[in-house]
């Protein structure tokens, strides 16, 4: 946690003023009891009534004093841990968004979110009760002791004695029950996921009547719950009572000791009262220590959860903001010998790749199920880096562009449709913020989304729900797509983009990018050779490796594996019709 | 306040059944409220004997030795009798919540898998799970807990008054003038850190929602190189956040100070009293000691009780999204003299049926279908023309609205649904995997089955093959919705358990989406073999799977507009036709 404190760099007066605070607070609270042991031992005793009347009002007086200090203690604490939680909070968003796919695909997104949100707000807590009652405890008990000290120095032993006692319990109690909690969170998010589970298998756990078996299971999940819960309480219980018989027996050893030493003339009544109090004041604040060691732990664990994040960088370096520039003489993207693996995984995702894309040509990529097909486009926009072999997107091998100039020329269209908050409009200028809506029209048109669009109550400014829930499957597939023409990329990837279109529109799709989309170089990625046949080029992909490349015909004379694919899906005859 | 009547009468309406769950924990709920009256008053009679003690130690050579030794032991037992009275206590509450909370779970669980199709899907997920997890964990921490704390406050705000009272009821009488001040300051700020902490809750929730929109979306965010207006968008919803979480957080912080400074008004006030009461002579300093620890404590209930009920108003409402789910209508039961189906026939005939989720858009619409034993009925159509509902009826995920269904004879609302429901294999387009070995996943029809059927099964679904080169082969524990298998992959399994079950009829919902079709025809080999005799329904967009089928239903809006084989179809050049020429266009 101690490596997260940079982030209090801005807010060092608010760090030191929240402290400092809490620390004037306990002081004021300290001297209380003095007061009061001065009203009895010459107030009292003498019969001093106006004596009395001013030290009222001076204990009136340190509780002001104490309510204001405490205040500014609580206000600039606070400051200091949101600022802390503020800054943490976009540096780290800022690191995320430096990632590359590699490192997504292995830490996987739903823990960044969880890590962005649930993990910082911990953290900030931590860093707000230690600013404002971490350094309370520690103040009240020394401050105890020697306030202590000053009134009888054999008497204090007993403090010296209770307090590491005390310490000792709080201690064995949190060491035992620490990972006890743990292990009950654990089982809450086993819980959490079995129920997850079961509602997203509502339809299988139904049809194979397996419904008393999940709960059956379920109940065991609650039952190991519980039993560990009782377990952990059985434990922490122990923790107030026994903090409260120490600090007790102090007290009854204060009283019989404090009447000898005032039977001998050492310390006055008063003083005794004030001795006792000192111990109930300890114990108040240990105990409030206990608990916050409980958040403190929670925030470490979290802290050291954002750490983990941080510690990754992106595997991909950004060659600066240089702009380069193409050769326009080259073909638009051309592989050469590239090889490529998955950090997992040992084997080569695709080995011995070479090809060149002309411009203004259509490169239809086919095979079975996990042959890379996906992989290779993923290359070409760079989001993960070549293992062996070159990448080259006009003439230039794709490193060597910054990351913001390679991306202009690519426009992409993933397998899942996603689309974000906000209205259409917004979704379509995601390539280019300054497009007109006349561009945007006419991106829309070309991806079959015109009509639909324009049927929506306010046409662009149509506002999509969050992952754009309330569109169909098709309709989100056909945005996305839009959202890729807008401003004319170079080069268009379809990455098995149309399967949530009917064959209808797939084709009348498929029409509409070779007529109206001049000069972009366009690959197109599926299983269906419906959708490729028609390519300038296909390339044949089979377990990483290419199995052919060439037109529908070259390909369907001399490549076995495409000939096997197009004999599953269409007649001889049909594959033999030219379209 | 002024708002809050209708809210709490609707949260007041949990309390009802909540006293349901806690009854079987009674005598535990019982022994607690009195261990806490017995604590509590050993716990005031604590400062009563040292208040004692310390009027017996006045001065030099004026100290009662003999008196202190029996107060002494007195006092001694009195911590006894506090710590084993709070320890008690606590295991007794423990063992109550935990308990109830435990129950409360397992029935909302056991209702979850009672409860109509049209719940769920018209439920979002986390909704239903935050309900199950954090509601009820709410409960516990609060309601539990927080009627135990509320008990042990009040008895200790009665307790001292008392006690008070015994001793000197000038001075108790002050205490009591000024404890309105602190419940003024208590509901001022209770009121003020709600107000911020709704606020802070409402922007936290608009970062989250944007965070998990980026973050999760990150690829997307860099295939358009959108992160500067990502991170611009996140600052500033980030920035209100800052904002309202200062306030928030300050004022929530304001209790302890603002309470420790009433008390030490009261604190200042009994002083001087006391110690003017003392000079008169009315009053010894043991008893102004007393009155001391008292004051000291006498708030601090106060305190805690306007915290309590904030946080018991938060669990009532959580108690009763709670109970709204566990009190959900269940699917109606099977009627007591229901068929059971064990043998079918293999027919299924469907006679004017009607149905649609939302009754202001009609979906299904006369639909009549008559299907002989040994068919492979495909469906085909565009999206939202009725065919994954068709699948739903046959199942009884939901109950047509009008017209009937019948499988082998007999109207399937008149069947148990889970004989119905064995009848059929289905293997749907959304693959779902339990967190499970392969294994069991395989075998989560028949969860008896050897472990040589398990393998038969994977191998008629082409799946053996990838399962012998994870990791564990079988035993693979896959992690959450199939974790790193490919989507094909996961369809792969499904198939499998369908192939491992064996059920007399099959219905196959985008089967094989995901697999490509080399592999689609091996595997469409085993399933003609096995399904031989047996009848099939098929969804599929791709037209290749379908074109074999011995009839093919194509819908649209709800209805079937054309029936017959691929051959008829084509050659009557309708909507069929058009749908499968489609596919050469360029």
């Amino acid at each position: 946690m101690v490596k997260l404190f940079r982030y209090l760099k801005n807010y060092k007066i608010e760090s030191i003023l929240g402290p400092l605070g809490k620390f004037l607070e306990a002081i004021f609270e300290l001297i209380v009891p003095i007061v009061m042991a001065n009203i009895i031992d010459i107030g009292i005793k003498n019969s001093d009534k106006p004596y009395i009347y001013r030290m009222c009002g001076v204990l009136v007086m340190l509780g002001v004093l104490g309510l204001a200090a405490s205040l500014t203690a609580q206000y600039f604490a606070a400051k200091a841990a949101v600022g802390f939680g503020t800054e943490l909070r976009n540096d780290l968003f800022r690191h995320i968004n430096t990632f590359s796919h590699a490192e997504i695909d292995k830490i996987g997104s739903s823990t960044l979110v969880t890590r962005m949100t649930v993990d910082i707000n911990t953290a900030q807590t931590g860093v707000n009760m230690l600013l404002r009652l971490f350094l309370r405890a520690p103040f009240i008990v020394i401050g105890a002791v020697i306030m202590a000290l000053s009134i009888s120095v054999k008497l204090t032993l007993i403090f010296l004695a209770s307090i590491p006692l005390l310490c000792a319990v709080i201690w064995y109690v949190m060491h035992r029950t620490v990972p006890m909690y743990k292990k009950i969170q654990k089982k809450l998010d086993k819980t959490t996921l079995l129920t997850g589970e079961n509602i997203a298998g509502v339809r299988v756990i139904r049809a194979f009547s397996r419904q008393n078996d999940e709960e059956k299971d379920f109940r065991m999940e609650t039952e190991a719950l519980q039993i560990m819960q009782v377990g952990a309480g059985k434990v922490s219980a122990v923790m107030s009572p026994l903090t409260y018989v120490i600090v007790n027996i102090a007290t009854m050893l204060i009283i019989w000791c404090g009447g000898i030493s005032v039977d001998h003339g050492g310390i006055t009544q008063g003083e005794v009262i004030a001795l006792v109090n000192y111990m109930t004041q300890i114990l108040l604040s240990l105990i409030r220590l206990a608990e916050l060691i409980q958040t403190l732990t929670k925030a470490q664990a979290s802290s050291l959860r954002i750490l983990e994040i941080f510690d990754k960088s992106s595997s991909l370096t950004d060659e600066g903001s240089k702009h380069i520039t193409e050769n326009a003489e080259a073909p638009a993207v051309e592989f050469r010998n590239v090889k490529f693996s998955y950090v997992s995984s040992e084997r080569d995702s695709l080995d011995d790749i070479n090809f060149t894309a002309a411009r203004g040509e259509t490169i239809g990529v086919i095979g079975g199920t996990g042959c890379g097909k996906s992989t290779l486009v993923n290359l070409i926009p760079r989001f993960y880096d070549v293992t062996g072999g070159e990448v080259l997107a006009g003439g230039v091998n794709v490193k060597d562009y910054p990351f913001e100039q390679l991306r202009a020329m690519v426009g992409i269209v993933p397998q899942k449709a996603v689309l974000f908050k906000g209205t259409i409009r917004e979704n379509m200028q995601w390539r280019d913020k300054n497009a007109a809506d006349e561009e945007i029209m006419k991106a829309l048109d070309i991806a079959q989304a015109l009509d639909f669009v324009s049927q929506k109550p306010k046409g662009l400014d149509y506002e999509l729900e969050q992952g754009g829930r309330n569109l169909s499957g098709g309709q989100k597939q056909r945005l996305t797509i839009a959202r890729a023409l807008v401003g004319n990329p170079e080069i268009l990837i379809l990455d098995d983009s149309a399967s949530a279109l009917d064959l209808a529109t797939d084709a009348a799709l498929r029409k509409a990018i070779a007529q109206k989309t001049e000069g972009m170089t366009v690959f197109i990625v599926s299983q269906r050779v419906s959708s490729i046949r028609n390519a300038d080029k296909i390339i044949v992909l089979d377990d990483g490796r290419m199995a052919g490349i060439g037109t529908h015909e070259e390909l369907f004379d001399n490549c076995e594996v495409y000939k096997e694919i197009c004999m599953s899906q269409l007649t001889a005859e049909e594959a033999k019709k030219n379209g | 306040m002024a708002k809050l009547p209708v809210k709490q009468q609707g949260s007041a309406s949990a309390v009802k059944p909540l006293l349901r769950y806690l009854k079987p924990y009674r005598k535990e709920l019982t022994a607690a409220l009195v261990l806490a009256v017995i604590n509590v008053a050993a716990t005031l009679y604590a400062p009563i004997l040292t208040g004692h003690a310390v009027d017996l130690i006045i001065a030099p050579g004026k100290v009662d030795f003999a008196g202190l030794k029996p107060l002494l032991v007195k006092f001694a037992v009195t911590i006894v009798i506090v710590a084993l009275s709070q320890y008690a206590m606590t295991l007794c509450t423990n063992k109550t919540a935990f308990s109830a909370v435990k129950d409360l779970r397992n029935d909302a669980f056991a209702n979850l898998n009672r409860l109509p199709l049209r719940y769920i899907d018209s439920h979002p997920k986390g909704d239903i799970i935050s309900r199950l997890i954090s509601d009820i964990e709410q409960i516990s921490d609060g309601l539990i807990m927080g009627f135990a704390q509320l008990f042990t406050g009040v008895v200790t705000i009665v307790g001292t008054l008392g006690f008070m009272l015994s001793i000197n009821v000038k001075i108790t009488l002050i205490v009591v003038v000024l404890t309105p001040i602190s419940l003024f300051a208590a509901r001022y700020i209770a009121n003020n850190t709600f107000k911020f902490f709704k606020q802070q809750s409402q922007v936290r929730g608009e970062l989250t929602a944007f965070v998990e929109e980026m973050t999760g979306n990150q690829k997307t965010v860099k295939a358009f190189a959108h992160e500067d207006e990502a991170e611009e968008g996140f600052g500033e919803v980030n920035q209100r956040l800052s904002d309202v979480s200062v306030s928030a957080i300050f004022f929530s912080s304001m209790t302890n100070p603002v309470t420790r400074f009433i008390n030490g008004l009261v604190y200042a006030a009994v002083g001087i009293v006391g110690a003017i009461s003392v000079i008169g002579g009315h009053f010894s300093v043991g008893m102004l000691s007393c009155f001391l620890t008292y004051a000291n404590q006498y708030t601090k209930p106060f305190n805690e009780i306007s915290g309590v009920i904030t946080e018991l108003q938060g669990a009532l409402a959580c108690a009763k999204r709670v109970f709204e789910l566990i009190d959900e209508p269940q699917e109606i039961p099977d009627a007591e003299d229901a068929h059971v189906l064990t043998e079918v026939d293999g027919t299924m005939h469907a006679e004017n049926v009607y149905f649609s989720y939302d009754p202001k858009v009609p979906l299904i619409e006369e639909f009549n279908l008559d299907v002989k034993p040994g068919q492979r009925i495909a469906i085909v159509g565009p999206t939202g023309c009725g065919k994954t509902t068709f699948i739903n009826l046959l199942m009884r995920f939901y109950d047509a609205d009008k017209g009937s269904i019948s499988v082998s004879g007999l109207p399937i609302k008149s069947c148990t649904r889970d004989s119905l429901r064995s009848v059929y294999g289905m293997v749907l387009q959304d693959t779902w995997l339990k967190t499970g070995t392969i294994r069991e996943n395989i075998s989560y029809a028949r969860p008896d089955a050897e472990f040589k059927d398990v393998e038969a099964a994977a191998k008629a679904a082409y799946c053996d093959g990838f399962i012998r080169r994870l990791e564990n082969g079988y035993d693979t524990v896959i992690t959450e919705d199939g974790g790193t298998l490919s989507a094909g992959q996961k369809q792969l399994l499904c198939i499998a358990r369908v192939m491992l079950a064996l059920p007399p009829m099959l219905i196959l919902d985008e089967a094989t989406s995901s697999i490509d079709t080399r592999t689609e025809i091996l595997i469409q080999k085993t399933f003609n073999k096995m399904m031989e005799g047996r009848t099939s329904f098929i969804i599929a967009h791709r037209l290749s799977t379908i074109k074999e089928a011995d009839c093919i239903l194509v819908m649209n809006a709800g209805h079937i507009v054309e029936q017959g084989t691929h051959g008829e179809l084509m050659a009557k050049e309708g909507f069929y036709a058009k749908l499968y020429n489609s596919q050469f266009e360029s």
